[in-house]
C-alpha cells in the first residue's frame, strides 16, 4: 500500500539491522531512550529489539500522554462531571486511567457515585477512572476529536460541556483552535480542563534526574526524538540539551523503518563521539516546526509554573494553561477547581519506569494485579505505555518460551 | 349503503407508518404486522400453521444448537444490514460444528416509532437471505419497547442443525504440528461498520463480507473430515478467535503476518483508525485447524469454493504451556497476539 507498507518492509529493516550490528562497537553499549509513547509501541508492535545486537538498549521515556497524567487531574475531571454535572469529554485512553479510590467530594462517608468503595480505602487497588465513573452515571462522553467536543456544547445548550484536554505539543494546536473557536461563537457552555504538557521540559528533566546526572543508575547515552511533537515544535528545541548535556538526538517517525534508521544514526553519533540534532523524519519535521500552530498555542495558552507529572513529580514549566484572555472558557477558573496531589499505588512502578530506572518486568504487580483489562497504574493504560506494549506485544519473551 | 367491504382491513401503511406499542400489545394490529410482513416474507409451511412453536421431525444423529442476537449500530450498512447478518451469524455458528443448518427462529425487539419502510426492508433482505441459504426461518417472535428504550431495532437468531456421523469438530482438539487455514481477507465487516460511524464517517469502498459459510464448510469437511477446529472470527477478529483455541486446547499458535490477506483499503482505514485488523469483526470468513498431512488438500478445497478463494494457511499450532499466540511480523520481529483489551468497536455485529 502507498506510504505505508514502506515504511514497513522487511527487507529494508533486516539491511538496517546489518549496518548496526557491523557498525555497533562490542565492547561498549548503546542505550537509548525513545521519549515518545509512538515508538515504544512500535518497537513493540514490529517486535524491533529481536533485530538489535544485545549491547543496544532501548529505555522507554515518559511521552505517552496519558500514562504522565497524575491521579489527582483524573480525579479532577471526575468531580467536573459528578460535582459539577458537567459533561465531560475526552479522549479514548484517558477513560480507563485509573483515579483515586475516594475521587470526588465525600458526601457523609459515601461515595458520590453512590454506595461506598469498602475496599478502596484500604488502598486495596479498587480505584475509579472515567469509565467506571460514567457507568455509574457520571455524563463522559469518548471523542475523537476536540472539535467533536465543541459540537457537544452547541448539541447540549443547556448543559456545561468541558473537554477534558491531556497530551503532548501534538493535541495542544486543535484545542487552541476549538478555544478560538468557542469564543467567536460565543459559546457559554463549553469549557476546556488543559493539561496539555511540554515535551523539552520532560527531557531536560530526565536529564537532571539524580539516577541520570549523578548516581547512574539509568546509563543514558542518546534519544530518539518525538515524531508528530517535532512536526509542530520543529528540532531547534532539542538543540539545547544535546549541547548542553552532550546527548545526541535522532528525531524519526513512529514507523518501523524510521525507529531502525534512527538507532542507527545515533550508534554512528555516538562511535563519532558526535552530539548533534538530527532529523530522520525529514519528510515531516523541519527546523522551526509549524509557525502557525505554535502561534496559535502562544494565542491562547500560557506556561504554567509548574505542573505534577505522574512519575517525574512537580516539573517546572513543564505544562500549559490558557491565558487570560481566554480565561472565560477554562475550566479550572470556571469551577474552581482545586488541584490535590495525591500518591500513586505503592506497589506501582509506573513513577520509576517513566523515568527509565525500572522495566516493566521490575515491577511486582506488572501481569499479575496489573494487567490492561485491570491497570493499576497508567503505564498499563494506553498501548503508548511501556507496560501495556510490552504486555501486549513481549512478554513472551520474559518466560523463554520458544515456538517448536 | 356502504362501499366498504364487511371483511376489509386497511394495510399496514409501509410507506409512512412507524412502529407504535399496539404492534408489540398482542392485538389485531400486531397479528396484521405479522401477517403481512414476517409471514409474507418468511413464508413457509412451518409459518403458515401459525402456531407459536414449529413442528418439524429431527434427522436422526447429533444436533447442535446456536443463538446470536444482533445489535449492530447502523442497521443498514455496505454490503448488508442487520436481517440478513441475523440469519449468516447464526448459520455460521451451527455450521462451524461441521453441521448442515437445518432451521432458524427469529426474536425481533421493535423500538416505538422505528419506520415500518425500513422493517419492511430488513425483514425482506433476511427472509431473501435465509431462501438463499436453504434454512428457514420456521418461528418466531415480536416486541415493541418504549422509545428511547431500544435502538430501533435487535434481531436474535437460533439455529439448529445436524452433524455428518465421523465429523468431530471443536476448539479443544488443537494440536501441536496442526496447520491454521483462514478462508479470506480480514477486517472488512468492521471497517465497513465503522465508515458509516458518527464522527468517524470516510469514505471506502469496503462492503461487509456477511455470508452464510455453511456450503462452504461441507465441501470442506467432505474433503477433510479430520479438521479439528472451525470458527468464525466475529467480534474481537482472527486475533481473538485464535486465543479462544489456544486457551480451549492448552496449545500456542505461531503465526506469519505476510501470509494473512488483508486488503489494501482495510489496512488503509485501520492505520488511520489506529485499528488492528487482526481484531476486526468479520462476518463471511472462518479459520480452519486441521492435521498437518491433510492441510494442503483443506487449501485446495477451500479455494475451490468462491467465499474461499483468497484461503490461505497463515501458520501453525505450537506446543505452549502459556498458549500465547505469536505472529513473525512482516518486519522481521516477533510479537504476541494477545487478547484484545477493552474494545475495539463497540455494537459490530
Amino acid at each position: 500500500m502507498k506510504y505505508i507498507e514502506e515504511f514497513r518492509d522487511g527487507d529494508l529493516a533486516r539491511r538496517i539491522a546489518t549496518r548496526i550490528r557491523a557498525e555497533a562497537r562490542p565492547e561498549r553499549s548503546y542505550n537509548l531512550m525513545e521519549f515518545c509513547g509512538g515508538h515504544t509501541h512500535a518497537i513493540s508492535r514490529y517486535g524491533i529489539k529481536d533485530l538489535l545486537p544485545g549491547n543496544v538498549n532501548m529505555i522507554h521515556g515518559p511521552g505517552c500522554p496519558v500514562c504522565v497524567l497524575p491521579i489527582g487531574r483524573i480525579d479532577n475531571a471526575i468531580e467536573l462531571a459528578t460535582k459539577h454535572s458537567a459533561i465531560v469529554c475526552t479522549y479514548a485512553d484517558t477513560m480507563r486511567v485509573p483515579a483515586s479510590p475516594a475521587a470526588g467530594p465525600p458526601q457523609g462517608g459515601q461515595h458520590p457515585l453512590g454506595g461506598c468503595e469498602p475496599r478502596a480505602s484500604r488502598g486495596s487497588g479498587e480505584s475509579l477512572s472515567l469509565m467506571k465513573a460514567k457507568a455509574r452515571g457520571a455524563d463522559i462522553r469518548m471523542v475523537y476529536s476536540a472539535a467533536d467536543a465543541l459540537r457537544i456544547a452547541q448539541d447540549n445548550p443547556a448543559r456545561d460541556v468541558v473537554f477534558f484536554a491531556i497530551g503532548f505539543e501534538t493535541t495542544t494546536p486543535p484545542t487552541a483552535i476549538i478555544i478560538r473557536q468557542a469564543q467567536a461563537l460565543g459559546l457559554a457552555n463549553f469549557t476546556v480542563f488543559c493539561n496539555h504538557v511540554l515535551t523539552p521540559a520532560a527531557i531536560t528533566h530526565i536529564l537532571e534526574s539524580p539516577e541520570v546526572r549523578e548516581l547512574g543508575i539509568v546509563p543514558l547515552d542518546g534519544f530518539i526524538g518525538p515524531a508528530h511533537v517535532s512536526t509542530v515544535i520543529g528540532s531547534q528545541p532539542y538543540e539545547y540539551f544535546a549541547e548542553e548535556y552532550q546527548r545526541p538526538v535522532v528525531i524519526a517517525g513512529f514507523e518501523p523503518l524510521d525507529v531502525m534508521q534512527a538507532i542507527l544514526m545515533l550508534v554512528r553519533q555516538l562511535n563519532d563521539g558526535r552530539a548533534e540534532v538530527e532529523n530522520e523524519f525529514t519528510r515531516a519535521v523541519t527546523r522551526e516546526g509549524n509557525e502557525k500552530a505554535k502561534s496559535l498555542v502562544a494565542d491562547v495558552f500560557e506556561l504554567r509554573r509548574s505542573f505534577e507529572w505522574r512519575g517525574l513529580g512537580e516539573v517546572p514549566y513543564s505544562a500549559l494553561r490558557i491565558k487570560e484572555s481566554y480565561a472565560a472558557f477554562d475550566a479550572e477558573r470556571r469551577f474552581g477547581i482545586a488541584y490535590r496531589s495525591v500518591a500513586d499505588n505503592k506497589a506501582c512502578e509506573c513513577g520509576a519506569i517513566l523515568r527509565g530506572v525500572k522495566k516493566p518486568t521490575d515491577c511486582k504487580v506488572f501481569g499479575t494485579v496489573c494487567t490492561p483489562e485491570n491497570p493499576i497504574g497508567s503505564c498499563m493504560v494506553s498501548s503508548e505505555g511501556a507496560c501495556a506494549a510490552h504486555y501486549t506485544y513481549g512478554r513472551f519473551k520474559d518466560i523463554e518460551v520458544r515456538a517448536a | 349503503m356502504t362501499k366498504v367491504r364487511s371483511d376489509y382491513v386497511r394495510p399496514v401503511d409501509f410507506k409512512h407508518g412507524r412502529v407504535d406499542m399496539t404492534h408489540g400489545g398482542g392485538g389485531r394490529a400486531m397479528a396484521q404486522l405479522i401477517e403481512e410482513l414476517f409471514a409474507r416474507a418468511f413464508s413457509n409451511e412451518w409459518l403458515a400453521q401459525g402456531n407459536d412453536n414449529a413442528l418439524f421431525t429431527v434427522p436422526a444423529g447429533r444436533m447442535v444448537m446456536a443463538t446470536d442476537s444482533h445489535v449492530v449500530s447502523p442497521l443498514e450498512f455496505p454490503g448488508g444490514d442487520i436481517g440478513c447478518l441475523a440469519v449468516h451469524g447464526t448459520i455460521n455458528d451451527v455450521a462451524m460444528a461441521g453441521a448442515r443448518p437445518l432451521y432458524l427462529a427469529a426474536g425481533f425487539i421493535l423500538e416505538e416509532g422505528f419506520p415500518l419502510a425500513t422493517l419492511k426492508r430488513i425483514v425482506e433482505s433476511m427472509a431473501a437471505a435465509s431462501r438463499e441459504a436453504g434454512v428457514p426461518v420456521v418461528t418466531g417472535d415480536t416486541k415493541v419497547v418504549e422509545q428511547g428504550k431500544g435502538d430501533g431495532l435487535f434481531i436474535t437468531t437460533t439455529g439448529i442443525g445436524v452433524v455428518p456421523p465421523g465429523v468431530e469438530i471443536s476448539g479443544d482438539r488443537a494440536r501441536a504440528g496442526d496447520c491454521i487455514l483462514l478462508s479470506g481477507t480480514i477486517g472488512d465487516h468492521g471497517v465497513a461498520i465503522m465508515s458509516l460511524r458518527e464522527n468517524l464517517t470516510f469514505e471506502t469502498t469496503i462492503r461487509s463480507d456477511t455470508a452464510a459459510l455453511h456450503r462452504l464448510v461441507a465441501t470442506m469437511v467432505e474433503a477433510v473430515p479430520s479438521i479439528r477446529c472451525l470458527r468464525d472470527p466475529t467480534r474481537g477478529g482472527l486475533g481473538t478467535t485464535l486465543n479462544e483455541f489456544a486457551r480451549q486446547s492448552g496449545v500456542g499458535m505461531l503465526i506469519h503476518e505476510s501470509k494473512i490477506p488483508v486488503r489494501a483499503e482495510v489496512n488503509a482505514a485501520c492505520e488511520f483508525l489506529g485499528l488492528d485488523p487482526l481484531y476486526v469483526a468479520n462476518e463471511g470468513k472462518l479459520i480452519a485447524i486441521c492435521p498437518p498431512e491433510d492441510a494442503d488438500r483443506l487449501l485446495a478445497a477451500m479455494r475451490a469454493h468462491p467465499l474461499g478463494a483468497k484461503a490461505a494457511i497463515i501458520g501453525k499450532v505450537v506446543a505452549d504451556a502459556h498458549g500465547f499466540v505469536q505472529m513473525e511480523t512482516s518486519f522481521g520481529g516477533r510479537r504476541v497476539v494477545d487478547w484484545l483489551t477493552g474494545e475495539q468497536l463497540p455494537r459490530i455485529c
